[in-house]
């Protein structure tokens, strides 16, 4: 747990002392803050925060693996995972203290954008369960993005690999919707079951900026769904054991 | 402190060490020695429990460096080839991480570190952040970190690879320093640098361990041969190697025509003349004797060490 800790407080200092965090920072808010404008400035539109959501669900495709990509890949390519792992210190601990810090800096970045919602409540009277619950969804999709992200960081000691293999696969999550809409039966359900709730319908501008599919389309409505939490957790946790496997595959390759 | 039984590495189908079997006493400096691709490095990441052995035992100051990974790995001051740095720390920032994560106290951590970065002689340079730090004093905060837990057994990988000569001297006077307190284990592929450091030697070739001897010895009882370089001037090189074949205790003279060198003051040529002679013999005493005696200038006679190549092809050609 301690060493949890020392690494998850390293990572922290690391992010924030670079430009990175403040780029990737500025680029969520000005991006999620453009859907959020799109979708309530409508003179009939409801005080709700689903268009932040959608902008915030796509453009995580591109930030989660941007927030992960360096975390292992630097570490191999640096040598010092070596240094890491030759510490009394365990893979898991050192996977799980790199998850969760950049699930605490995208949670910092999500604090950030809580304006949005002081926004309604100042200018609107907004509904405030489905609105929590559509930030606790939040929070469980960036989780599952992020772990996917730090797989593909322990893939190979090249960041950009990261991110391209991060966003590929985020990507393909994404779009699958467009196969399992073509083809039918229980195909059709296990594609896109696996739909993890981002939209590239986002920019389908008649819908002003507000996109819902698959688990994330529950949360943005305002319900509160198990078995998406399921999922999501589910998804998080495959992925960290997956990390955790490559760290370890040195041992008997 | 380190014993290694019959440890066997295998990457894939290919084996990288064979049959290694060697015991480090507690105090002891001990170079490992081998050429690149010789499998050093892979017997260093196996006692420091990064790579697993696919078969056969590695113990480290009693615990066993698989059954009892952490345990072993709290005992050892680890410093691999490349320096491994997280560039955007400061030193202290960057020695104080390493310790927390081997779960050093905070006091401990305090009190080490200026300890340590005196040791190392980083003074001026505690705040400095890693990155603008130069290779030389890179290399002294990686072996910083390596004894700031106060291990008993260190571990460097290359020490003094890709560093200026000055800073190479200096890197060799610690570790001389750090093996009066640590039991040390230095891989290297340069013969002398071993030599200078370490009073015993390991040398491994193709996975396996051809010998185990101080480094004095190691050469001459490799061959029973030294080689002396003599530099003659006032005669033609052809009678220079035709007289010293003469001379009982020599077995080969050649002359090394690529290191040409050129009189400045005369304007003539000479040419360094490459001797093997017996050893024990008095062999350069004869051939600087038989010079004078043709009245011929001696300009030096230089005893060579033999190349690390030629100490690995007379090994292996023993076995």
């Amino acid at each position: 747990m301690k060493n949890i800790y020392i690494i998850l407080m390293k990572e922290i200092k690391t992010y924030f002392a670079s430009p990175m965090a403040y780029i990737v920072s500025a680029s969520y808010l000005a991006i999620t803050g453009f859907f959020f404008v799109a979708s309530v400035s409508d003179a009939f539109s409801e005080a709700t925060i689903r268009g932040y959501l959608a902008g915030a669900t796509f453009f995580m495709i591109f930030m989660s693996p941007a927030i992960t990509m360096r975390l292992i890949a630097e570490e191999q390519k640096m040598g010092t995972l070596e240094l890491l792992l030759t510490s009394p210190v365990k893979e898991v601990e050192v996977v799980l203290g790199k998850f969760l810090a950049s699930l605490a800096t995208v949670i910092v970045m999500i604090i950030f954008s809580l304006y949005f919602v002081v926004l309604l409540y100042i200018f609107g009277d907004p509904d405030s369960g489905p609105l929590f619950n559509g930030i606790f969804g939040l929070l469980l999709y960036s989780s599952a993005t992020l772990a996917i992200g730090l797989f593909a960081s322990s893939l190979s000691p090249n960041q950009i690999v990261g991110l391209i293999v991060g966003s590929g696969i985020l990507t393909s999550l994404t779009i699958i919707d467009f196969i399992s809409n073509r083809v039918t039966g229980i195909g059709s359900e296990i594609l896109s079951f696996l739909q993890l709730g981002a939209s590239f319908s986002v920019f389908d501008l008649g819908s002003l900026g507000v996109a819902e599919s698959g688990h994330f389309a529950d949360f943005s409505r305002g319900v509160f769904s198990l078995v998406d939490v399921v999922f999501y957790l589910s998804v998080t946790i495959v992925f960290l054991l997956l990390t955790i496997v490559i760290l370890e595959s040195r041992r008997w390759r | 402190m380190i014993r290694v039984e019959h440890f066997y590495k295998n990457y894939g189908p290919y084996p990288a060490v064979i049959d290694v079997s060697f015991e480090v006493l507690k105090g002891e400096i001990v170079g490992f020695l081998g050429p690149n691709g010789a499998g050093k490095t892979t017997t260093m990441r196996s006692i420091t429990g990064y790579l697993p052995p696919s078969s056969g035992n590695i113990t480290v100051s009693g615990y066993d460096s698989v059954k009892y990974s952490l345990e072993a790995r709290r005992h050892i001051g680890y410093l691999p080839e490349t320096v491994p740095l997280y560039l955007d720390m400061t030193v202290t920032d960057y020695l104080s991480f390493m310790g927390k994560i081997r779960g050093m106290n905070q006091k401990w951590i305090d009190e080490r570190i200026n300890k340590v970065i005196d040791h190392v002689r980083l003074g001026d340079y505690r705040n400095t952040h890693v990155g603008k730090l130069s290779k030389g004093y890179r290399q002294r905060t990686g072996i910083a970190q390596a004894i700031l837990h106060e291990p008993d057994v260190l571990i460097m990988d290359e020490p003094t690879i890709g560093i200026d000569p000055i800073q190479v001297v200096e890197t060799r006077e610690l570790i001389s320093e750090l093996g009066e307190s640590h039991t040390l284990l230095i891989s290297s592929h340069i013969l002398p640098e071993v030599s200078a450091i370490c009073p015993r030697v390991l040398v491994i070739s193709d996975g396996r361990i051809v010998a185990d001897d101080k480094p004095a010895n190691l050469s001459n009882r490799l061959s029973g041969t030294e080689r002396i370089e003599v530099g003659v001037s006032g005669t033609k090189v052809d009678s220079i190697i035709s007289t010293l074949r003469k001379v009982d205790s020599v077995i080969d003279v050649r002359s090394d025509s690529r290191a040409e060198q050129i009189d400045q003051g005369k304007k003539e040529k000479f040419i360094p003349i490459i001797v093997d002679a017996k050893t024990n013999e008095n062999s350069a005493e004869k051939i600087a004797k038989s010079i004078v005696d043709n009245g011929w200038g001696l300009r030096n006679l230089t005893p060579l060490p033999m190349t690390l190549e030629e100490i690995f092809l007379q090994l292996t050609q023993e076995n």
